[in-house]
């Protein structure tokens, strides 16, 4: 069973939810974002007034289901043009700040 | 003043050889230049290679090769259509110098049936409003009254083809964003059915929601560019694999026999009785033309706008994961380690509107709550698709206001989200339940703005849609009435 939702998001919450959604807030979005959300929140809850009981969830208006297509190997975008929009690159890669602790070392 | 002419006026004129591509393509940019730093309608502009695309159909046309259906009409893009030429913004610090390494399907189509591409027009970030206020490079203004804004989110398309800054455009609408702002500037916005065009190339919003559609100034118009634009794609598994009508075939033949469903659910207190009484005068009219007049029932519209803020921002909190700072897009300056090259980067690229999306969607789908708001916003979108299959057991369309009010002045609604949402009350449902709708011109308010009719239709009836439009519109002249900017 789900559980029963307040319908408020407080602060906690939302930097709990900022965390997930990899976005660095402000000390001043905080209590911003938990006005703004519990508000749209509590306009959502009348969700919960409608019994719905017996009847599937729909996650998209076309019955269209297992659209394949033959395995073939087709020619891709060439490196140079997946990385001309890359922040910052190096020969065929992406690059992002370290990630393991340099000092365990390799090999 | 010179009176604004059809795109599909201006290409027979191109191949009748009464004008060139290259002057209509001209003068289009001549006017961009003189009223686009008051509307701010685009968001970039491409002189050169519009005029070269023009130079080639002249040049195509003198030597007696075939012209495509749009050929020399000069045409505008919603920024968020991927395009191999320019800049792909969607309104978006977080894509402000994004180049697209391939065009979205319906740019390629466009570009195949001649379309002269003079812009990219300007947005609510990633399609994220109802007023064009949320893009991160400036508010457009609304042609009919620089003070109020021209809906959203397709906002730059609507006031660009209202003022006659292209000939048409192509937007996209995801709870209202192709008929909302069309209602608003008083053009003609046709949200097709779910799947029958390509959204191959279009940054996506809410995936099972978005579909891109026609913003022209007439009818036939829209049919014009709803034949080049619609369907199967291979490059999109959602896209309809059946063969698609020639739309302007029979557009003047009215339907016979039609029934129109009048819901009393549209009749909502906060519909402004300007508006309400332009819906009535259009029904009557089709009434006087022989249409039978049914009461219907959508017993669960009421829940459409917060089964869809569930819906659509959990959708966007997935598919808005992508913008990581690694890959394309913003990157934060110095980064501390690589959550926060996350973190920041995302939360420097986007502005307050899509946080507050994403924050919505990513809260709706974690762990705990997902059921109590995902799947519950997924059974009601059920229960609103089968109003809709019984409504059109009793009626062929359903007529309504596509706004509750006309345009409303900038600022007034921007500081409280929910109003804002509450804009779409009356488009939501469409997407939800992935049928076809459009709004077409049916007067105007005391205060000169324009005002909207909805048609809401079943799956895949956009042909039979469109007549009943032109029928309404062959017999009115809303559609003629030029906004007082030129």
């Amino acid at each position: 069973m789900a559980n029963a939702p307040s319908n408020l998001l407080d602060e906690k919450q939302v930097r709990h939810v900022a965390k997930l959604a990899r976005l660095k807030l402000t000390d001043a979005d905080v209590p911003r974002f938990s006005q703004q959300i519990s508000s749209i929140l509590q306009y959502i809850a009348q969700l919960q007034q409608v019994n719905t009981t017996g009847f599937e969830a729909m996650s998209h208006p076309l019955p269209l289901t297992n659209v394949l297509r033959a395995d073939e190997v087709k020619p891709s975008l060439p490196v140079q043009q997946v990385l001309q929009n890359a922040p910052s690159s190096e020969g065929p890669f992406f690059t992002v700040p370290q990630v393991l602790d340099a000092t365990l070392g390799g090999g | 003043m010179q009176s604004l002419i059809s795109a599909l006026e201006v290409r027979d004129q191109i191949a009748a050889g009464t004008i060139t591509a290259t002057a209509a393509t001209t003068a289009t940019l001549d006017r961009i230049k003189r009223l686009d730093k008051t509307l701010h309608a685009y968001n970039s502009t491409f002189e050169e290679s519009a005029l070269q695309q023009a130079a080639a159909i002249d040049q195509a046309r003198s030597a007696g090769q075939p012209l495509g259906p749009l050929a020399g009409v000069p045409f505008a893009l919603k920024d968020n259509l991927c395009t191999t030429f320019g800049t792909t913004t969607c309104s978006s610090k977080m894509l402000q110098n994004f180049r697209s390494p391939y065009n979205a399907t319906v740019v390629n189509k466009l570009q195949a049936a001649g379309a002269v591409i003079v812009g990219k027009t300007n947005l609510d970030e990633f399609a994220m409003g109802s007023s064009t206020e949320n893009s991160a490079f400036g508010v457009t203004r609304n042609p009919w009254n620089t003070q109020c804004v021209p809906g959203g989110s397709s906002g730059g398309s609507a006031a660009a083809t209202a003022a006659g800054l292209c000939y048409a455009s192509v937007g996209s609408d995801t709870g209202g964003s192709i008929r909302q702002p069309a209602s608003l500037c008083g053009i003609v916005g046709l949200k097709p059915t779910y799947g029958l065009v390509s959204r191959y190339g279009l940054v996506a919003f809410a995936s099972s929601l978005d579909q891109i559609g026609p913003m022209t100034r007439t009818v036939a118009d829209a049919a014009l560019v709803l034949n080049v634009i619609a369907g199967h794609d291979a490059l999109d598994s959602t896209s309809w694999p059946d063969p698609v009508p020639d739309y302007l075939h029979d557009l003047d033949v009215p339907l016979r026999e039609v029934r129109i469903g009048l819901p009393a659910e549209f009749e909502t207190e906060g519909t402004s009785p300007q508006v309400a009484q332009a819906v009535k005068a259009a029904v009557d009219f089709y009434k006087s033309q022989g249409a039978r007049i049914v009461p219907v029932e959508l017993p669960h519209m009421r829940y459409g706008i917060a089964a869809y803020y569930v819906i659509a921002p959990a959708e966007a909190s997935s598919n808005l994961a992508r913008y990581d700072g690694v890959h394309y897009g913003h990157r934060t300056a110095a980064p501390q380690d690589l959550y926060d090259l996350y973190a920041a980067s995302r939360a420097e690229g986007f502005g307050p509107e899509v946080q507050r999306r994403i924050m919505l969607g990513t809260y709706a789908l974690s762990s705990g709550y997902y059921d109590a708001y995902y799947v519950r916003a997924q059974q009601v979108r059920q229960l609103i698709k089968q109003d809709f299959d019984a409504a059109f057991k009793k009626c062929d369309f359903i007529l309504g206001p596509t706004s509750p009010t006309a345009a409303f002045e900038i600022g007034s609604k921007s500081g409280d989200p929910l109003q804002m949402y509450l804009c779409d009350v009356f488009t939501v449902t469409c997407n939800i339940a992935g049928i076809p709708g459009m709004s077409i011109p049916c007067g105007f308010s005391t205060d000169g703005l324009p005002i909207g009719l909805q048609i809401l239709g079943p799956t895949f009836s956009e042909a039979r849609m469109l007549r009943l439009a032109r029928q309404y519109e062959s017999h009115h002249d809303w559609h003629k009435r030029q906004p007082p900017i030129q």
